[in-house]
């Protein structure tokens, strides 16, 4: 209980039990407000939207039309191509994220002279604002200013300089570069976390037994980090679904829909054609996925560790 | 020293250069081609650094462009989100470490949940919620939904800072008579101002940086943040590149020295919010 009852030696009269059971409340409530009011109350709208025809600047839309929206999204050959495209994004992005993280976290776990420095700038990208980062690299993927598509012609690997996100088999690459920049910071602020908590003497003792820092890796480092690693990569994979920034400013989705994503082509839809109701079936369609994958993982990592035990 | 120890060291220290390259080059570039002029630009192709450099994109943009006016808009939205966020969060963080009520659980559940929000799903009913309240195209209504948007994870953050901060003391000051809110306002308040800075960077850093919201809800160059503004700008003026990365060069400086004078209590923060949470 509360620290009150430890000096208070007799039952309070009823009007204190009720201000001491209502007090964390009143600290909790213009948060909860704020989150019902700007989240909850948007997202039920939201998932109402998808079964009406709402669209913007259109005073005769609002009415019920019921799976009109999703029976249309079976047949459009954009969303099924945003559903792969997302897919491929998601994927790619959370792995090279997680293996730059890692490696990043490791690096800096070790003491170095200057530690403190390299670490804030190796941790910069993720103070660049996204919209920025996203023109940073749609311009050094520009042949007229950057540098990228120069140095794949010197290598070899282009004929010609040629801009790298107007080119659809390869248009993709650009986000996913842009994003594992980004997001790299991350997975490292947050693993870096992790390893400072793993007891120190757990190494020395397994030093003195002669294990390898390759074996103690394996046999401390990542059972302990997995925990985290688990729920970074989960969080991440929702949330890099769900990113839409970089796409929107390198590419728009294009060329040729080639980049557009789930996330992407929902802003397109409520904000190019303003159709909110067909934009909120489809993010109700991504709602669902990514519910049905967080489930999934959860439902798996309990099983693993009911095993473990 | 043995020469294992050494390579080791030596690979150890490329690394670590690697991956500050990594993170530096595309900002070096930003800044390099900010301060080439534009004859440059052109005729000594891609280069690392031009043989001769100007202010004149930065001149341009800050005398005779809106960006002066993007920039005063984001400082005060970023600056009041930021603000207001952390009142709300320093709250409710100390609700959920110092209280042990019914529903404690459930509600740092909630705040998570809300973690997992598509935004993009979120964007258009918060759009036409604002609308006939007059808070579309307006910073309120970008203070409002941004402070939302950041006051769940701010609140994690300053659970954790306050975690760090030993019970006892609010617990003797209550018995020297004090109200719990008194205690917690002028012990605990003070102790926890790394861990509020932290915040308040944190909170000003993200908003500075969302794009989606005000997409949406600015319309016009009057109440335009610093994305609306650039992307128009890029659309506009495609062509200079100079006055487009001086721009960008602009719109790193806060969120860069927030993040730089934050950046020590990240790790810190993230251990006690993020990862225990």
């Amino acid at each position: 209980m509360t620290a009150i009852s430890s000096y208070r030696t007799h039952r309070p009269p009823f009007r204190q039990r009720i201000a001491s059971t209502l007090e964390p409340w009143f600290y909790c409530a213009p948060v909860l407000f704020l989150i019902v009011a700007v989240m909850l109350v948007p997202l039920i709208l939201g998932i109402s939207y998808a079964f009406r025809d709402i669209r913007l600047l259109d005073p005769f839309s609002g009415g019920f039309v019921g799976l009109e929206h999703f029976r249309s999204l079976g047949q459009d050959a954009a969303f099924l191509r945003s559903l792969k495209n997302t897919l491929w994004w998601t994927g790619a992005t959370v792995f090279f994220q997680l293996i730059f993280g890692l490696t990043l976290a490791l690096l800096l776990n070790t003491p170095f002279r200057g530690r403190g420095i390299a670490q804030a700038l190796v941790f910069l990208p993720w103070a660049v604002p996204t919209f920025l980062a996203g023109l940073n690299w749609a311009w050094l993927f520009n042949p007229v200013i950057g540098p990228i598509p120069h140095w794949l012609a010197g290598l070899g690997l282009m004929e010609e300089p040629s801009n790298i996100l107007a080119d659809p088999s390869i248009a993709m690459w650009g986000p996913i570069i842009a994003a594992i920049w980004w997001g790299i910071p991350f997975f490292a602020i947050t693993l870096l976390a992790a390893l400072q908590a793993i007891p120190k003497d757990l190494y020395e003792a397994a030093a003195i037994d002669g294990a390898s820092p390759v074996q103690s890796f394996w046999s401390i480092t990542l059972p302990y980090l997995a925990p985290v690693i688990a729920i970074t990569v989960l969080l991440r994979t929702v949330w890099v679904a769900n990113f839409a920034d970089l796409i929107i400013v390198m590419t728009n989705g294009g060329p040729a829909d080639r980049t557009q994503t789930v996330a992407s082509y929902i802003f397109t839809q409520a904000f190019t054609r303003l159709d909110f109701g067909y934009a909120s079936a489809v993010a109700l369609v991504l709602l669902a996925l990514l519910l049905a994958y967080s489930l999934v993982i959860l439902i798996l990592r309990q099983k693993l560790s009911d095993r473990a035990v | 020293m043995t020469g294992a120890k050494f390579l080791r060291i030596a690979a150890h220290r490329i690394a670590i250069l690697c991956f500050i390259a990594f993170s530096l080059f595309p900002l070096f570039w930003l800044l390099k081609v900010s301060v080439t002029p534009n004859e440059l630009l052109f005729s000594e192709g891609i280069r690392l650094w031009p043989s001769r450099i100007t202010l004149d994109h930065f001149r341009f943009v800050l005398a005779h462009s809106e960006f002066p006016r993007f920039f005063t808009n984001s400082l005060i939205v970023s600056g009041l989100t930021a603000i207001m966020a952390t009142i709300l969060a320093a709250l409710m963080g100390y609700a959920l470490s110092r209280f042990r009520f019914r529903g404690r659980l459930w509600l740092a559940g909630a705040l998570l949940i809300t973690q997992m929000f598509p935004i993009v799903m979120l964007v258009a009913p918060i759009f036409k919620l604002l609308s006939p309240l007059g808070l579309t195209n307006s910073l309120t209504g970008l203070v409002i939904v941004y402070t939302a948007f950041n006051v769940p994870f701010a609140s994690f953050l300053m659970q954790g800072f306050f975690d760090g901060i030993p019970n006892d003391l609010e617990q003797a000051a209550m018995i020297d008579g004090a109200s719990r809110f008194t205690a917690f306002r002028q012990i605990i308040l003070p102790l926890a101002l790394p861990g509020i800075a932290a915040t308040l960077g944190f909170i000003f850093t993200a908003a500075w940086s969302e794009m989606l919201f005000a997409l949406m809800l600015i319309s016009g160059n009057e109440n335009a943040t610093f994305p609306v503004g650039l992307l128009g700008f890029v659309s506009k003026f495609s062509v200079d590149y100079g006055q487009m990365m001086a721009a960008g060069v602009l719109a790193l400086i806060p969120a860069c020295l927030f993040f730089l004078l934050i950046q020590r209590y990240l790790v810190q923060g993230m251990t006690a919010g993020a990862v225990k949470g």
